[in-house]
């Protein structure tokens, strides 16, 4: 059921044209964040506002769309932009990761493999990775322009002499193309190898900071690290309690009063076809490896 | 046993039915009018423009209907409205020497041209509740009230810092060179430096709250500017528009607006003489609290141009201008309500890690 009163995916089709352009430009200068004239959408900003620019502005009627939050299809974030989109543009939605042409995500990636035509849409709320060591725009701007992101390994080099190993488990910094320094949103550090040479065009909207920027497909995408402390992804010593994968990003579920947890998939489709047929393969990072 | 989330959507549809049902609150109790909003909760409706841009007090009567009074609520509302709208052009620059007064008032001079006019204010009333109006009375002083005369407000009454100009003694309105189109903060990112025009910009639609305590900040002791209120006008001003196949202006129709103009002192430096300078506020309806801060803050952001050290919150471009937006702060504040369960956990297993760790220490 699609509203007649409201053009295809809300935005008017100039905003879609200029939010294009900044696609381009994004794909073109990939982990370069290109600043747009992100509107005020009907849903709050930091709750997908720039993720939702992005699709509208690339979304036709002939595109298979799945929303997730948390890597679940389910999470009521991730229903109410599926039933926005579903209002506003009356296109064909799934959970199914391989049927989707076009993914929104927030916080998570799929554990099924991407292939090439797919296109991942992340929502961002803060686009610039070293907002937290500096929060001038104006100077982290010249940082980028010159590559110089000592201020980052700092950061990084301090975690160890502190802990012992790096503590930055989300929104791990990644080096895009060996140019740019990028903020991955806020998806587990679990997540980030899988955006290294990914066969599906990947963007990034931060409406509210008003930046895109993009990992077009078959891009290096490095997590920062050091030699003597290479960049590493958790490690469950628990299954999922529903399906049993070992190899996929566990949620930690509290069961009843006295604190009792399970672990189950944080991704709910790749659970459920699990669950449908034991057979279906490994997750990406094996193939990967 | 875990059951896996499922009926969020059941659930938002539920929600909608509940917020329904609390916004309307007692349906023994006569339904609210969007016409009674807008006539009986006037400043509301003026600070819903202001911030939400858009001149159209039956729009943001409705937007505070239907956001139960929640006014940042109300400014979404409003601004989501705004968002795919045309931009069929631009007015020319407002005269509001030529405006309408129903309040006017000058803090630096005892009488001037065109005289001090109090109009509504609720600067002198005793705060008392007043109990005749919880017994649906008209309240007490509304017979009272003496009709304003036409000669109250004479059609061109000057403003106060054009006066102080004659004698040099306040800096002349900068305008830069060749008189370029301000930025559209609503079409086009903000970028820093900010120039003032964008600055101002980004004032009229910032959080009356915020710019209060960023404006309060500025007198005490954070980035003092001696400032003193040359002047606040309120009343109605002509909106013209000058398409380019007339060549003349034609008007279409009075907007209420307030303006504050504050003077501030400024000592001169190598290359300008000791005179006042000027910070500016704009607001839709009757906003005076909104529009003094404005100016206040105003002032402070132009001390990199003026030379003066910028050491203070309210001076900071960044800080300010990033912040001072009320959707996206509202946004970013409240989408902590989110679920985050994927960082949580990463977390969660980095703590458990770093517990653990002492531990094995001490056992080795």
């Amino acid at each position: 059921m699609t509203d007649v009163n409201i053009n295809f995916a809300y935005l008017d089709e100039r905003t879609k044209r200029m939010i294009r352009r900044a696609i381009l430009k994004a794909v073109a200068i990939p982990g370069y964040q290109v600043p747009f004239g992100s509107r005020e959408m009907p849903l709050p900003y930091g709750w997908g506002t720039g993720g939702i620019q992005v699709t509208a502005a690339v979304i036709g009627p002939k595109d298979v769309l799945k929303v997730i939050d948390q890597g679940s299809d389910d999470t009521v974030n991730a229903v109410n932009i599926r039933r926005f989109f579903e209002r506003t543009t009356g296109v064909v939605t799934t959970t199914r990761t391989r049927q989707a042409t076009l993914i929104q995500t927030r916080h998570r990636i799929p554990e099924a493999p991407l292939a090439e035509g797919q296109v991942l849409v992340y929502q961002v709320p803060v686009p610039e990775p070293m907002q937290r060591l500096e929060p001038r725009e104006t100077v982290t701007r010249t940082l980028h322009g010159l590559a110089e992101y000592g201020l980052m390994h700092v950061k990084l080099y301090e975690d160890i002499a502190r802990y012992g190993h790096i503590a930055t488990t989300y929104d791990y910094p990644v080096l895009v193309n060996g140019r740019y320094v990028m903020s991955p949103s806020p998806i587990p550090k679990f997540d980030n190898p899988k955006m290294h040479m990914n066969p599906a065009l990947q963007l990034f909207g931060a409406g509210r900071e008003k930046r895109i920027y993009a990992v077009p497909p078959y891009t290096a995408v490095e997590s920062l690290g050091f030699e003597d402390h290479p960049f590493e992804v958790q490690r469950w010593d628990a299954a999922c309690a529903l399906c049993g994968a070992t190899h996929s990003f566990l949620d930690e579920v509290i069961t009843d009063d006295s604190g009792t947890r399970m672990h189950v998939c944080s991704d709910s489709d790749y659970c459920q076809s699990r669950q449908q047929s034991p057979a279906t393969p490994a997750p990406q990072l094996e193939e990967v490896a | 046993m875990y059951v896996a989330v499922k009926g969020g959507e059941a659930a938002i549809l539920h929600s909608y039915r509940l917020l329904a049902e609390q916004r309307r609150g007692d349906t023994a109790i006569p339904e609210l009018s969007v016409q009674q909003i807008r006539e009986q909760l006037k400043l509301a409706v003026d600070r819903v423009m202001t911030e939400g841009s858009v001149y159209d007090p039956e729009l943001a009567a409705l937007a505070i209907k239907q956001a139960s009074g929640d006014l940042v609520e109300a400014i979404f509302l409003l601004r989501a409205y705004r968002a795919t709208l045309p931009r069929l052009g631009a007015s020319v620059p407002l005269d509001t020497a030529r405006m309408q007064l129903d309040r006017r008032i000058s803090a630096t001079f005892k009488d001037l041209p065109g005289g001090q006019v109090l109009g509504p204010t609720y600067d002198y009333t005793q705060r008392l509740l007043d109990f005749s109006l919880l017994a649906n009375g008209g309240g007490a002083a509304r017979e009272s009230a003496a009709p304003a005369t036409p000669a109250d407000t004479p059609a061109l009454t000057p403003r106060v810092v054009d006066l102080l100009n004659r004698e040099s003694l306040i800096e002349t309105r900068p305008m830069p060179p060749g008189d370029p189109a301000p930025v559209d903060l609503t079409r086009e990112p903000l970028r820093f430096p900010a120039a003032r025009a964008t600055r101002l910009q980004n004032l009229a639609r910032g959080d009356e709250g915020f710019l209060l305590a960023m404006a309060y900040s500025t007198q005490r002791g954070y980035s003092h500017s001696h400032p003193f209120v040359g002047e606040i006008r309120f009343g109605s001003v002509a909106l013209e528009i000058e398409p380019e196949e007339l060549g003349f202006a034609i008007s279409i129709g009075d907007m209420e607006i307030t303006e504050c103009e504050m003077v501030n002192q400024f000592a001169g430096s190598k290359t300008e003489p000791p005179q006042f300078t000027r910070g500016y506020g704009l607001a839709f309806g009757h906003s005076e609290r909104k529009a003094m801060a404005m100016s206040l803050v105003d002032r402070a952001l132009r001390a990199d141009e003026l030379g003066e050290a910028v050491e203070s919150p309210a001076q900071m471009q960044e800080f300010v201008l990033s912040h001072s937006d009320s959707l996206e702060a509202s946004g970013f504040v409240q989408h902590l309500k989110l679920p985050h369960y994927v960082d949580f956990q990463a977390e969660l297993e980095l703590v458990r890690r770093m517990r653990a760790a002492p531990l094995q220490r001490d056992d080795e």
